[in-house]
């Protein structure tokens, strides 16, 4: 089996899920119980907070958990909407976010009348600072740009554009960090971010459990109602075991980077390497501003979803464009922002890796591309 | 740059003459002991600094924990290279180039201490500006308001270029004037008073008055986690945690309703001054103040002080509430003191105390009860965390699981 689709989700680390066993049963006490069993595993969730912060260089009440990435970046982007839209209704994101950002600003258009401005990429399926600047206006009250590209793994000048979002003292900017997460560093204070989403199962940990980061000082309309959990901004009983658990694949997979980093940016340039060879293939990930673990490509002619059929016969693992998106069988949207043609929008491939992919394996995944590329073209004709 | 050195300029120890060398040897412990965290760094001290190596260790998060220990006057940033002119020419330019900005200024101000370095100061100075001014661009001199200084200290082991100055705490090393109590209830005044003694220099151990089940585990926590956060200004502090239920039990069923107050404070304080002695204390820290609680007058201060002879440095007497919760914000002990839990000062709190208690009147109430042997019960049971082990025990259950 050759799983190559870390992108979508990952499996999680032994250690991890022990660790979230142990938890469940040793601290299931709500933490915000007043006896001890609940100050027990409140406890136990300052110090997965302490550890979360500390990993993302942040304090520890800039960290807020929530149930995902999706929930991250609604709350981040709707809870700055709800919080700012007396001073301006302006909103700018770039044409490739996830669609927990673009739909949440969409909806944010159409039912509470914010204006969005929707920033184009290039070939590379980059935004431009200055052409970002250009966009800004008197109203513009928030900027979300996504760090590493979910379907090509483009990573997004976040740094060149926290430092001319510096002069906008007024503007927030989120980004979001689901896809770079112990991937690609991103240092927030540096990069002048004012909110961050992540991922929990992105990195090995478990799934329904995400973060936020939220810079001191940056205040959002929480969007559930109830206990006031995460410093009023997240309420509903805590999810403990999945914190934990968070906390854990984190501190792992940074280790993971710091040990086998320059591996994976290796193995990623072998691969686009060989498919560069292999015909029929177009490559979408450019070697350089590119995260270590994604690789997407196009066959033109061959529908993506054949060809991930095809794949699976040989327990390889792969996937379209993204899985959030991967059960409408439209083009990828953000293949057609970076002005592939329609074809090569539709055949798309993604190959992701993670820090323990078995190089040796991948001679099986050209092989098997190669055979099938030429079984399919043939008996098209 | 990767810069390798922080060099500490001493507060008000420069003063110290012939006590000079416990007084670093103290800082320097202090410092070390924030800094363990970092375990590559090295120190190295003399007479008028102490110069920290830092072996690749970020010098960014380092000089965040050195603005808040006490002692130091001032810290900087500094490269240090042979004392040799091209070296040091060398040197300063790399230091400038990574952190000045087109359009700032800067300034030279060079040094000798070591006077058989063949250069004088005043040439020293013409040599690396004009060398910087010619490798670098929009970088002009200005040496009234510069916004840079580059300060140049030749001496004989090596020669320190130096800038960034940032200011230190100020105050005198922390535990360098002895040992003092600290009655510490979880509330915002107790940790300010421990702040303001600790900057004169006290080292104190903390006393908890613990009441279970009145007061509850949380309570206990805010009190460690304040220890914890106190500790980043005065290295490591004990915390005495105090039976108190069976006190404040009796005092309720014995002493007057408008008396118990009063009564309570003595016994705390009795109880204090004896875990001082047992402890090698020489004062009693509390976080009193004048007039904001009924135990707070002068006649009440009178009647509760009547207990001991030991002096009780009350260092926040004249500050009003908002001038306290401004400190306490400053040094971080705010958002722990207002967490919401009970503590044994507020659950029997009755709803007249007696603003001028009489000091025989308190006498003779609690003369009906043998407090005597039951405060000596509280010290013998009393809960020594010697804090930096007994976390660690406990960070170290749970940071297994992270």
């Amino acid at each position: 089996m050759l799983y190559l689709d870390n992108s979508a989700t990952t499996k999680p680390f032994p250690d991890v899920l022990a660790s979230y066993i142990q938890v469940t049963n040793d601290f299931f006490g709500n933490p915000s119980s007043l006896h001890k069993m609940g100050s027990d595993a409140e406890n136990l969730m300052r110090q997965a907070r302490k550890q979360t912060a500390h990993l993302l260089g942040a304090e520890e009440d800039e960290i807020v958990f929530t149930s995902g990435g999706t929930e991250a970046n609604n709350l981040a982007i709707k809870g700055t909407a709800f919080m700012k839209k007396h001073r301006g209704k302006h909103i700018i994101v770039s044409a490739v976010e996830h669609p927990s950002v673009m739909e949440a600003c969409l909806q944010l258009e159409k039912d509470f009348g914010f204006d969005l401005t929707i920033l184009p990429v290039n070939e590379e399926g980059r935004v431009s600072p200055s052409q970002l600047k250009k966009e800004i206006r008197e109203d513009t009250i928030l900027v979300s740009v996504m760090h590493v590209n979910n379907e090509v793994g483009i990573i997004q000048p976040i740094e060149e554009i926290g430092a001319l979002l510096q002069e906008y003292p007024d503007i927030s900017f989120h980004t979001d960090h689901v896809q770079g997460a112990a991937k690609v560093p991103l240092d927030l204070k540096a990069a002048g971010v004012d909110l961050c989403s992540l991922s929990a199962h992105k990195f090995h940990g478990l799934k329904g459990t995400g973060i936020l980061y939220v810079r001191k000082g940056i205040l959002l309309k929480p969007l559930l109602s109830g206990g006031e959990q995460e410093n009023q901004y997240r309420s509903g009983t805590e999810n403990v075991a999945g914190i934990a658990a968070a906390a854990k694949a984190l501190r792992m997979a940074k280790e993971d980077y710091a040990r086998l980093g320059k591996a994976l940016e290796e193995t990623k340039v072998l691969i686009l390497k060989r498919l560069s060879k292999i015909e029929g293939v177009v490559l979408n990930t450019t070697k350089r501003h590119s995260a270590p673990h994604i690789i997407h490509f196009s066959v033109p002619g061959i529908k993506s979803e054949v060809l991930v059929h095809r794949l699976e016969e040989r327990e390889i693992y792969v996937s379209t464009t993204s899985a959030c998106t991967s059960k409408q069988s439209s083009p990828s949207k953000t293949l057609l922002a970076m002005s592939k043609s329609k074809d090569e929008a539709e055949s798309g491939i993604r190959i992701s890796l993670d820090f323990h992919t078995d190089r040796s394996q991948l001679e099986n995944l050209f092989t098997a591309l190669e055979q099938s590329i030429k079984h399919i073209m043939k008996m098209k004709r | 740059m990767q810069f390798e050195h922080i060099l500490v300029r001493f507060g008000e120890i420069s003063t110290k003459g012939k006590n000079r060398s416990k007084f670093v040897e103290r800082l320097r412990r202090n410092i070390k002991e924030v800094l363990k965290d970092f375990p590559a760094i090295r120190f190295q001290s003399n007479r008028d600094r102490i110069y920290i190596q830092l072996k690749g260790e970020p010098h960014q998060e380092i000089s965040k924990k050195l603005t808040g220990i006490f002692g130091i006057h001032s810290f900087s940033l500094a490269a240090k290279c042979e004392s040799d002119v091209e070296e040091i020419k060398k040197t300063a330019l790399e230091a400038i180039r990574s952190v000045y900005q087109p359009g700032d200024t800067f300034k030279i101000s060079a040094r000798r201490a070591d006077k058989t370095f063949p250069v004088p100061s005043d040439e020293m100075n013409g040599i690396l500006g004009g060398h910087i001014l010619t490798n670098t661009e929009e970088l002009t001199v200005n040496v009234r308001k510069p916004d840079h200084e580059i300060k140049v200290e030749v001496r004989t082991e090596g020669t320190y270029i130096m800038f960034q100055d940032t200011f230190g705490a100020g105050g005198l090393p922390a535990g360098i004037s002895g040992k003092a109590m600290l009655m510490l209830s979880g509330g915002l005044d107790s940790p300010v008073a421990a702040y303001m003694t600790m900057k004169k220099g006290v080292e104190l151990e903390a006393v908890h008055f613990f009441s279970p089940p009145y007061t509850s585990e949380r309570a206990k926590q805010k009190v460690i986690d304040l220890v914890e956060q106190l500790s980043k200004y005065g290295g490591k502090m004990k915390l005495h945690i105090v039976p108190f239920t069976a006190i404040q039990e009796q005092i309720q069923q014995q002493v007057p309703e408008n008396y118990t107050m009063t009564s309570t404070r003595r016994m705390m304080l009795r109880i204090t001054d004896q875990l001082r002695i047992k402890n090698g204390g020489l004062a009693i820290v509390t976080g009193e103040s004048l007039g904001q609680v009924a135990s707070q007058t002068l006649e009440s201060l009178f009647a509760i002080n009547d207990v001991t002879a030991t002096p009780v440095i009350r260092p926040l007497v004249s500050f009003d509430k908002p001038e306290i919760i401004k400190i306490a914000k400053e040094i971080g002990t705010h958002d722990i003191s207002i967490r919401p839990f009970e503590d044994c000062c507020t659950i029997f709190t009755p709803a007249a105390p007696k603003t001028r208690p009489k000091l025989d009147k308190a006498n003779r109430y609690e003369s009906f009860v043998d407090f005597e042997s039951l405060t000596k019960a509280a010290v013998e049971h009393t809960v020594t965390l010697d804090f930096s082990e007994e976390n660690d025990a406990s960070a170290n259950r749970l940071n297994s699981l992270l």
